[in-house]
């Protein structure tokens, strides 16, 4: 409830509850939440069978999950045998990405350029950034630009659109999200997404069974710059002009903050990701973010001594870059700032109101009451969504009696949330 | 609705916060994105005039359902030549406050731009009060 930058969660009838006009998909509440109470939902891996065609699209974090005597040609194997037809990685477009954003940064004047890879942070700059979605590059992501790359290619094999199953596997939520309610487009090119560490336990349980190794059908190759993409400092060391990657979200919040008010002014390219580590340290990763980094980092040198490109786009494929022309551009990213009222008047007594109801309320931030701190309950008594006796110091001034101050809590926490439990975190039967 | 913020002459660091609780509040009105920008770029422009200029000041901001008018007001060596301070470039910033990359000789002429009416008054060795008003 806490850690949600913006505010989103309350707890009601014992459960967390997530409002969908705010949540940006970060997924902070899913890494923090002590009862595992939130799931992401993904598509079953047996959707991919009505596909003719079974693409994995897979990002390069995935192959730094893996320890380092698992080759990336077994992991790839290993996809095969679980009924993928096809595997390739995301980042196979960024080549084409980096040179389109580069004239992109020359074109538009809308100074500092926002990279749109990190769809959390599309979605913070949307809701509490709003002055700034201009900023924000209007160019899709590697894992689009790739998906209709590949799609076009087996449509000039011969299949139909319909034959075609691309399944991305996603390191974090907001990818999800990205797939299923897609931010300056109207539909994903993607058929279906496969949650990472669901999908690292089939592959772990399947190398684990048998010890081959072999080559693996169909292997694309990655160059260093697509491999370390997903990386922090992966896009920004290319762009023009003064650069900076931030990671984290609190630190891209603070950030923005002062870009908002130009306190800072004078850089060129921004590239924010939501997680530390970037997708290194996506929520459904498996392994330590760090060590997955550092893989990735091996692994980008042992292809740049390989001397290996992207295999799709790149000097090589001027079709395919083309064709990407066509695809690679968002439609308007709108602003979506939460409100408290669409009435000008009504939304100033309200903030007067909260201010009001302010000088009253402790400001422990406590959380009791379901709401994160005192000026999101003061914000939800406004909004007619809670009352002043939701606060247990407020039910204590005003002499509410003991039952009734208990049903209350009862309504927010639960009843059973004041029992006896020893299985809950930090009590001696953990984990039972 | 009424604020009232005091500013500290020479506290670097918490120079930007009365712009970023006015920006919290306006961001809740249905105000347009760029609007709130403009206001509030002038408005931080005026609150580190105070921080590299004055001695201390008081920033009030008065929100109603068409305006947000804002008056800065402090205690300092006051503006000699106003018109000299409004062209782009000139600067009267100490080397010290320069040197922490304020004072370029941008503040005044900036905040005009991004205000719809501005008036500033001046008295040398008593202080400065500037009063914005920006249309919402």
């Amino acid at each position: 409830m806490k850690v949600c930058p913006t505010q989103a969660i309350r707890v009601r009838n014992g459960k967390a509850e997530v409002m969908p006009e705010r949540c940006i998909d970060c997924g902070e509440c899913y890494r923090v939440c002590p009862v595992h109470a939130f799931r992401i939902g993904e598509d079953d891996l047996s959707d991919i069978i009505q596909f003719p065609v079974k693409v994995a699209l897979l990002p390069a974090v995935f192959t730094g999950q893996f320890p380092d005597d698992i080759s990336t040609d077994r992991i790839y194997q290993a996809i095969h045998q679980l009924g993928f037809s096809h595997v390739h990685e995301v980042e196979q477009s960024v080549d084409f990405l980096k040179e389109k954003t580069l004239q992109y940064q020359i074109s538009d004047d809308e100074s500092p350029h926002i990279s749109s890879f990190c769809p959390a942070i599309v979605r913070l700059i949307q809701i509490r950034f709003p002055s700034l979605t201009d900023n924000i590059i209007r160019l899709r992501v590697p894992h689009d630009l790739t998906a209709e790359l590949i799609k076009n290619n087996f449509i000039k094999e011969g299949y139909k659109d319909s034959e075609i199953g691309i399944f991305y596997i996603t390191p974090c939520a907001a990818k999800i999200a990205a797939v299923k309610s897609p931010v300056g487009e109207d539909k994903s090119v993607i058929n279906g997404v496969i949650n990472m560490d669901s999908l690292y336990n089939k592959v772990m349980a399947l190398i684990k069974k048998e010890d081959k190794t072999s080559s693996a059908q169909h292997r694309t190759h990655l160059g260093a710059n697509a491999i370390t993409w997903s990386l922090t400092n992966g896009e920004s060391k290319h762009a023009h002009g003064r650069a900076l990657a931030i990671d984290g979200i609190k630190n891209v919040s603070e950030f923005l903050e002062k870009i908002e008010n130009e306190e800072i002014t004078d850089v060129d390219f921004l590239e924010l990701r939501a997680c530390d580590e970037s997708c290194a340290g996506g929520i459904l990763c498996t392994s330590n973010r760090f060590l997955t980094a550092e893989r990735l980092q091996k692994r980008a040198r042992k292809s740049e001594l390989a001397n290996r490109d992207s295999d799709l786009t790149g000097e090589n494929n001027p079709e395919a870059t083309r064709f990407l022309e066509q695809k690679m551009t968002l439609e308007h990213i709108e602003p979506r700032p939460i409100r408290l009222d669409i009435e000008i008047g009504t939304a100033l007594k309200k903030i007067e109101r909260i201010r009001e109801l302010m000088c009253f309320l402790p400001g422990f931030d406590c959380g009791a009451c379901g709401a994160p701190d005192c000026r999101a309950l003061a914000e939800d008594i406004v909004q007619k969504k809670a009352n002043v006796s939701d606060c247990v110091f407020m039910q204590h001034n005003n002499l509410l009696d003991r039952e009734h101050a208990q049903r209350i809590i009862y309504k927010i926490w639960g009843e059973e949330a004041l029992n006896k439990d020893c299985s809950k975190k930090g009590a001696k039967n953990e984990g039972n | 609705m009424h604020l009232k913020y005091k500013i500290q002459g020479g506290n670097f660091s918490k120079a930007g916060f009365a712009s970023s609780e006015v920006k919290k509040i306006l961001r809740q009105l249905s105000i347009d994105p760029k609007t709130i920008k403009r206001l509030v770029v002038a408005l931080y422009e005026g609150e580190v005039n105070i921080v590299a200029h004055a001695y201390n000041g008081l920033i009030t901001v008065d929100i109603d359902t068409e305006k947000v008018t804002v008056t800065l007001k402090d205690n300092g060596p006051g503006i000699p030549d106003i018109d000299k301070a409004m062209e782009q470039g000139y600067s009267t910033a100490s080397a010290a406050v320069r040197e922490m990359g304020f004072g370029a000789g941008m503040g005044l002429p900036n905040m005009k731009k991004n205000t719809d009416e501005m008036t500033i008054k001046s008295v040398v060795n008593e202080g400065t009060e500037v009063i914005f008003i920006n249309y919402i």
